[in-house]
C-alpha cells in the first residue's frame, strides 16, 4: 500500500527496558493524519512509558522514531505534537484562566478570545477565576484538555484521557478527538479499559504485541 | 585506530567484559602487590632517613601515590562519564560508577596518611593546609557521586546522573584548590608546604615511582572486580549470566 | 521576550501564593545568628571577629534548606513534564525559576543582613563588603543549587544528599566571599575576591541554566 505522505509519527522496532527488564517492544506502528491509534494494555503494561518515549522524555533502548519522515528531534516534536500526561500538568494554586493563559503564552498565543473559546468549549465557563485546586478531578481533566488545544498541534499524545471522566465526559473527549482528527489532526490514545472509541478511523495497538492492527 | 575501537566495542558487551574482568583482575592485583612490596621495602628500609624530618617523612611514599590516584581517578571517572553520557556506552557507565568508591578510598588514605605525618611533625592530627583541605572537599565530592548513584532506582539513569555530577565536580576541583590555596595564604600569611620536600634526591625517588605504578595497577584490578560485579548485578536475568552462573537468589 | 515574561509571571504568581514559605529561610538565618552568640558568649570583640563568617554560613545553610522547592511542585503536578515539551528552551524556564526563587528566598535574607550584622557586632566599615559579597555569592549559590537540585529530583527524602552534593560546589563561593570580609578587616585588598566571584557569576549565568536543563532531563529519564 503506497503511503501518500510521511506518517506524522512512526515507530520502528522500538524497545524500552528498565533495569534490564523489557518494558515493551519491539513495536512497529505509524500514525497518519486523519486517524487515531488506540494503545491498549493493562495497568503497568508500559503504555505511559511508551508515550514518554515517543515524546522524547525517555531515551529508547533501541529502535527509531520518525516524525514526518525525519529522525526524531526535540524541536520537531514540540512543533508537531502536544502531550496529555497522567497528571494534570497545571498548577493547583493558579486559576483556570491563569493556567490556560500560561499554556497559550508558551506557544506564543496571547489571544484572550482564544482562551474564552477554549474555556467555553470545555464546559468550564464560569470557573475562569476558580483555582484549579478547587476543581473536581473531571473538571481538572477538562482544563488539561483545554490546554492541550492551546498550542494547536497536529498530533495529540493522550495518556488515559478517559480517566476521571463520567460517561458524558468520555463522549465529550471522543467528540473532541473526532473533530481534531477530521480536520487533519491525529491522536494516540492510551487506555486500559474498554471505553467507547472515537468515531474516526481507529487502529489498535496492544502493547504486548509487536505491530498495530485494525 | 579502527582495531582499537573494534576491540573496545567487543569487550564492551556484557559477557565479553565479564570474561575480560575475570581474566585480568587477578594478575593486576598480583602485580600491584608485588610492586607494593618492593616499594614499601624501599620506602621503609632501603632509603636513608631524611636529614630534616627523620623517619617520619617515609609516610610520603604512601601519601603522594594515594593523593595522585585520588585526583587521577576523579578525572578518569569524569572522562568515563562524558563518554557514557555522549555515546550512551553502558560499559563506561559501569566503569565510572565502579571507580568512585576506589577513588574515595584513596582519598581517605591520603587524608589519614596526611594526619599520620602531621602528628610527629606538627603535633596535631589535622592541619588545614591547602592540599589536605582540597582532599577533604574531594572526598565529599566522591561521596556525593556515590550517594547519588545509590539513591536512584533505575540503574542506568542513576549512572548518568552521578556521572553528570562527576563532570561538574571535576571542573570544581581546580577551582576549589585555587580557592583553598588563596584562603590559606590569607590566614597564615605564608604557604606552608606540609608534605614533600620540593626537591628530592633521585636516590630516594625510586620507591615513589614503584608505588605510583603499584597503585595504578591496584586501581585497575579493583576497577575490574567492582565493574564486573556491577555488570553481573544488572545482567543477572540475562541468558548468558544464567548459563554461566546460574540463578542468583 | 514574551515567553520569558509569561514564565516570570507564572513563577511570581506561584511564589506569591506560597509567600509564607519565604519567611522560612529568613527565620533560619536569624536563628543561626542567635545560636552563635549563645555558643560563643556575648563578648563583642569575639563575636565581631566571626560575624562575617557566621552570616555567610547562615546564608549558605538557609539557601540549602529551600533548594528542594525549586522544582518539586512542578514535578508533582506534571507541570515540569509540560515545560519540557513546550516550545520554550528549557534553560530559559530554569532561569526564570532561579530568578524568582532567589528573589523570594535569598533577597529577604540579604535585606535582613544589616540587622544580623548589628546583632553580631560586625564593624560598620565591613558591612558594604559583606553585602556586596553576599549579593554576588547568593546568586552564585542559587545557580549552582539549581543544577544540584535538578539531579536529585526524583529522589525521596533527598535533603541530606542534596547538601552533600552542594557543599563542595559552594566551597569556592564561601572561601572568596567570607575571605573578602576577613581581608577587609585586616586592611588587605578585598576587591579582587569579589571580582573573581563576579566573573564566576557571569559564567554561571550562562552555564548553570544549561547545565541544570541537562541535569533535569537526565533525572527525569
Amino acid at each position: 500500500m503506497p503511503a501518500a505522505a510521511a506518517a506524522l509519527i512512526e515507530a520502528d522496532a522500538l524497545c524500552f527496558s528498565r533495569n534490564e527488564e523489557r518494558i515493551f517492544g519491539p513495536l512497529d506502528f505509524r500514525i497518519d493524519a486523519g486517524e487515531a491509534l488506540l494503545v491498549k494494555g493493562d495497568n503497568g503494561a508500559g503504555k505511559t512509558t511508551l508515550l514518554r518515549v515517543l515524546a522524547g522524555l525517555l531515551p529508547p533502548e533501541s529502535g527509531q522514531i520518525r516524525l514526518q519522515g525525519a529522525d526524531f528531534a526535540r524541536d520537531g516534536f514540540v512543533q508537531l505534537a502536544a502531550y496529555l500526561g497522567h497528571r494534570h500538568g497545571h498548577k493547583a494554586e493558579l486559576t483556570v484562566l491563569q493556567n490556560l493563559r500560561f499554556s497559550a503564552a508558551l506557544h506564543g498565543r496571547h489571544d484572550e478570545a482564544l482562551l474564552e473559546r477554549l474555556i467555553a468549549a470545555c464546559g468550564l465557563a464560569g470557573y475562569e477565576d476558580t483555582p484549579a485546586g478547587k476543581l473536581s478531578a473531571g473538571q481538572n481533566k477538562r482544563l488539561s484538555l483545554a490546554r492541550l488545544q492551546a498550542g494547536e498541534r497536529r498530533l495529540w499524545l493522550m495518556d488515559e484521557p478517559y480517566a476521571n471522566l463520567d460517561l458524558a465526559g468520555i463522549a465529550w473527549v471522543n467528540t473532541l478527538v473526532q473533530r481534531h482528527v477530521e480536520t487533519g489532526g491525529a491522536a494516540l490514545i492510551s487506555t486500559h479499559g474498554a471505553y467507547a472509541a472515537p468515531a474516526v478511523p481507529v487502529r489498535t495497538l496492544d502493547i504486548r504485541r509487536s505491530a498495530a492492527h485494525g | 585506530m579502527n582495531k582499537i575501537i573494534l576491540w573496545f566495542n567487543q569487550t564492551g558487551s556484557p559477557p565479553r567484559f565479564d570474561d575480560f574482568a575475570t581474566r585480568w583482575a587477578g594478575p593486576s592485583f598480583l602485580a600491584a602487590m608485588v610492586l607494593m612490596a618492593i616499594g614499601i621495602y624501599g620506602a621503609l628500609w632501603a632509603v636513608p632517613a631524611d636529614y630534616k624530618q627523620g623517619d617520619s617523612f617515609r609516610i610520603l611514599y604512601i601519601h603522594v601515590p594515594a593523593a595522585w590516584m585520588s585526583l587521577s581517578i576523579f578525572v578518569i571517572m569524569a572522562i568515563q562519564s562524558v563518554i557514557a553520557l555522549v555515546w550512551r556506552i553502558k560499559l563506561c557507565e559501569l566503569l565510572a560508577m565502579a571507580s568512585a568508591p576506589i577513588g574515595a578510598l584513596f582519598t581517605a588514605v591520603t587524608l589519614i596518611s596526611g594526619a599520620v605525618w602531621g602528628k610527629p611533625t606538627w603535633g596535631t592530627w589535622w592541619t588545614w593546609d591547602p592540599r589536605l583541605t582540597s582532599e577533604l572537599v574531594l572526598l565529599f565530592l566522591y561521596l556525593g557521586v556515590i550517594g547519588l548513584y545509590a539513591a536512584i532506582d533505575d540503574r542506568r539513569a542513576a549512572a548518568r546522573a552521578a556521572g553528570f555530577l562527576a563532570i561538574v565536580g571535576v571542573v570544581n576541583v581546580p577551582i576549589v584548590h585555587f580557592a583553598v590555596t588563596w584562603w590559606n595564604t590569607l590566614h597564615q600569611g605564608e604557604t606552608i608546604r606540609l608534605i614533600g620536600p620540593s626537591k628530592m634526591d633521585s636516590s630516594m625517588m625510586w620507591p615513589l615511582l614503584v608505588l605510583l605504578a603499584a597503585t595504578k595497577l591496584w586501581y585497575i584490578g579493583s576497577l575490574l572486580v567492582r565493574a564486573r560485579v556491577l555488570n553481573l548485578q544488572q545482567e543477572s536475568r540475562k541468558q548468558w549470566a544464567l548459563e554461566r552462573y546460574g540463578e542468583v537468589k | 521576550m514574551a515567553e520569558f515574561r509569561a514564565l516570570l509571571r507564572r513563577d511570581t504568581a506561584l511564589m506569591w501564593q506560597r509567600r509564607g514559605d519565604a519567611a522560612q529561610p529568613l527565620l533560619f538565618a536569624l536563628m543561626v545568628c542567635v545560636m552563635f552568640p549563645l555558643a560563643l558568649g556575648s563578648e563583642p570583640t569575639r563575636l565581631a571577629q566571626s560575624a562575617g563568617a557566621v552570616i555567610w554560613v547562615a546564608h549558605l545553610l538557609a539557601g540549602l534548606l529551600v533548594l528542594d522547592n525549586l522544582y518539586r511542585s512542578d514535578l508533582e503536578d506534571g507541570s515540569l513534564e509540560q515545560l519540557l515539551l513546550a516550545p520554550v528552551p528549557l534553560p530559559l524556564v530554569i532561569a526564570s525559576k532561579v530568578l524568582v526563587h532567589w528573589l523570594t528566598t535569598a533577597l529577604p535574607v540579604l535585606l535582613v543582613t544589616p540587622l544580623l550584622a548589628q546583632m553580631l557586632f560586625l564593624p560598620d566599615g565591613l558591612l558594604p563588603v559583606l553585602m556586596l559579597g553576599l549579593t554576588v555569592g547568593s546568586l552564585l549559590m542559587s545557580l549552582i543549587g539549581a543544577v544540584v537540585a535538578a539531579l536529585t529530583l526524583g529522589i525521596r527524602r533527598s535533603g541530606m544528599l542534596l547538601a552533600l552534593m552542594a557543599l563542595p560546589l559552594y566551597v569556592p563561593v564561601l572561601v572568596f566571599g567570607a575571605g573578602s570580609v576577613w581581608s577587609a578587616a585586616q586592611g588587605l585588598p578585598w576587591l579582587g575576591a569579589i571580582w573573581l566571584m563576579c566573573a564566576g557569576l557571569a559564567l554561571l549565568l550562562v552555564l548553570a541554566p544549561w547545565a541544570a536543563a541537562t541535569a533535569l532531563r537526565l533525572a527525569l529519564s
